[in-house]
């Protein structure tokens, strides 16, 4: 209470006591009901059973742990290799994603931090932006018609000869890769592009007058600076990868299934929402160690995330 | 000619139209302190860029140790630049700055320390080497900028303002400093510099700028005593300026026309001026000396305006006539009764006053 009120004061000092308030009450009111609350009754439904309604408040209401149990062993008491599968190919799929994010945008926030200027600079960021005005669903069918079976890479391929099949993407999750890639570019290029604008040009000079080459003026110079940022964006995008179902649902292929397809199974198709959640919390957990792990691998702490 | 000589033949730099640097031709002798001394946007960084081999001269040529630089990389010359701002990594600790270079170079980890830690020792900074650079001060940045520069034994060192971030007393430190090191090492030192104070202390020779144009290149002495143009008179030092027209000359003395009444001065470098030329008679403020007597020559009698106290001397300003001057006198103790409105007369020996033609002056 006292570092709340410690946080409260200066702040009604500076800016009046009304915006003090209204700030006060925004923040409390943004963490305890769309943030607290909604995750804490996700958490009540999945320590519970799928009962009938006559009987949720009875004897039989209590807390379980059969929804998580039901992850790991199934209903025969058999490792579910079905479910556990799954949320291990959605992991791996997502630090792919995540990788060739990096892959791409950390030399385009560079050139956008240190080369482009005026014109150059604008129609870069517009070309960034643009694609994030149309609708997520609007984009995933748009991959759909770009990689089909007579989509225009398709007719590309095969009117100049270099394949003469159609060539399945969406069965080999290319369109899927492809899609999720595209969607979160941004979320990676803008803290590339933060972190590495505080560099100093003469830095770069520097280093090339002692003879480094290029490769090494990024390893030595620019990519140590440029990792918080890319820490950042790398997190921002491998969580809402590993959470993504729009691009899933559309561009994943037939026999490949996301760990948020499986949620949103149990939630809708089978109607229970008790295990829905277990799943929903099992994902979060996992993501949350996996990111926590990797910073402690790549020495990251979550102050330099958040500067 | 030795492998630290660098001669700038006839170099200019352009950019689109605009010309950076005009028909700079020098030669800077191996182990020398040499300083290009400019105000801001004179062209003197462009012109250290070009050494470098940042930029290539758009006409002329850069030699270096008698080989032409063109086409050839500033990590393929004999060449070491120290920024403005010192560019030393953040990320990196003291040790690994300095040893960059050699890590460049492939040199083993082991060696590298090595040599990192005898740099360490040359600038006086022994054990810091794990530090990590914000830990250092000011000053001591400054030296491991050196050292990192030093580490490939360069044959020139470039220096690009290095002083200016720092505070006034580690900034007189520093000069004392840079000149030991460079007297120690022996290389060929080219110094950018806009304070007169770095480049007089430290140089052997300066080369002044202006707007592209190298005005004047000789010893501290001979730029400060024996300005060769009104730029470099009035860049160089405090000087005043009084306008004037040439009314006789005979031999060197030149006497002028001045608001001030007829005022005499040398002609600088025996030049020879017709009767009604343009001039300015440049007379430095610790060159005038308060005189009760009226009747000597060069006498100006003016009003205080108002007085500076800077500890070890005074600043007297003066006006006679709609001409504003100064006047520097040591500092002797107690006060001099100088207020405002003061009715003072002054003289100079002509010997101390300089006659340049009618020029751009400095800072106008």
């Amino acid at each position: 209470m006292t570092a709340l009120r410690s946080l409260f004061q200066p702040m009604a000092a500076r800016h009046g006591l009304g915006a003090a308030c209204f700030i006060g009450i925004a923040v409390f009111v943004w963490v305890v009901f769309l943030i607290v609350l909604p995750q804490i009754s996700m958490l009540d439904y999945s320590f519970r059973l799928n009962l009938p309604k006559p009987d949720i408040g009875g004897p039989l209401d209590v807390y379980t742990l059969d929804n998580y149990a039901y992850f790991f062993s199934g209903n025969d008491g058999q490792l579910n290799t079905l479910d556990i599968g799954i949320l291990v190919k959605t992991l791996v799929a997502a630090v792919f994603v995540t990788l060739i994010d990096i892959v791409i945008c950390y030399p385009i926030a560079y050139i956008l931090a240190h080369s482009a200027t005026g014109v150059a600079a604008r129609l870069m960021v517009i070309g960034l932006i643009v694609p994030f005005w149309v609708n997520e669903i609007l984009r995933a069918f748009a991959f759909r018609v770009l990689f089909g079976a007579t989509g225009l890479i398709n007719s590309l391929g095969m009117g100049a000869g270099l394949w003469d099949q159609p060539v399945d993407f969406i069965r080999a999750d290319v369109a899927l890769y492809s899609g999720l890639t595209y969607a979160y570019i941004l979320l990676m290029v803008f803290p590339i592009f933060n972190a590495v604008e505080a560099l100093d040009r003469n830095q770069i000079e520097a280093a090339r007058d002692m003879g480094a080459s290029w490769w090494r003026v990024h390893w030595r110079v620019v990519l140590p600076i440029a990792k918080p940022g890319i820490a950042s964006g790398a997190t921002m995008v491998f969580m809402l990868t590993a959470g993504a179902l729009a691009a899933p649902q559309i561009l994943g292929g037939p026999s490949n299934l996301w760990f948020t397809q499986l949620i949103y199974q149990w939630f809708n198709e089978s109607a229970n929402w008790q295990r829905g959640s277990a799943y929903a919390v099992i994902l979060l957990l996992v993501c949350i160690g996996f990111v926590m792990m990797l910073m402690r691998v790549f020495k990251v702490s979550i102050g330099e995330i958040g500067r | 000619m030795t492998t630290k000589d660098i001669v700038l033949d006839h170099v200019s730099i352009r950019f689109g139209s605009y010309t950076a640097v005009d028909n700079a031709h020098l030669t800077i002798q191996g182990g020398e302190f040499f300083s290009f001394l400019g105000p801001s946007g004179c062209g003197k960084t462009t012109l250290l860029r070009c050494v470098s081999g940042f930029s290539e001269p758009t006409e002329g040529r850069v030699l270096i140790g008698g080989k032409d630089m063109k086409g050839v990389g500033p990590n393929k010359r004999p060449t070491a630049l120290i920024f403005q701002n010192l560019a030393l990594f953040p990320l990196m600790s003291v040790a690994e700055n300095i040893a960059f270079p050699l890590e460049v170079r492939g040199v083993s980890r082991k060696e590298r320390r090595k040599r990192a830690d005898e740099l360490l020792d040359m600038i006086a900074l022994p054990g810091v080497g794990d530090k990590k650079v914000h830990e250092l001060s000011g000053g001591q940045r400054q030296r491991v900028a050196i050292a990192r520069a030093l580490a490939v034994e360069p044959d020139i060192l470039l220096l690009d303002e290095p002083l200016s971030a720092l505070d006034l007393k580690l900034r007189h430190h520093m000069r004392t400093e840079l000149r030991a090191i460079q007297q120690r090492v022996g290389l060929t030192f080219i110094y950018i510099t806009h304070d007169q104070g770095e480049a007089l202390t430290m140089s052997d020779r300066i080369a002044v700028m202006n707007a592209g144009v190298i005005e004047q290149i000789g010893d501290p002495e001979s730029v400060y005593n024996r300005p060769k143009t009104s730029f470099v008179a009035s860049f160089v030092g405090e000087t005043n300026a009084i306008e004037g027209k040439v009314v006789l000359q005979s031999g060197e003395m030149v006497t002028l026309e001045t608001p001030l009444g007829p005022l005499q001065g040398k002609a600088a470098g025996g030049r020879r001026y017709k009767n009604g030329d343009s001039c300015y008679l440049f007379i430095r403020p610790e060159q005038m000396e308060l005189k009760a007597d009226a009747e000597a020559p060069n006498t100006i009698a003016a009003s205080v305006t108002k007085e500076e106290f800077e500890g070890n001397s005074r600043i007297l300003f003066v006006s006679a006539n709609g001409v504003d001057m100064r006047v520097t006198r040591v500092n002797r103790g107690g006060s001099d009764g100088m207020v405002t409105g003061h009715a003072v007369t002054f003289a100079f020996d002509p010997a101390h006053a300089t006659v340049l033609p009618h020029g751009q002056l400095a800072g106008a």
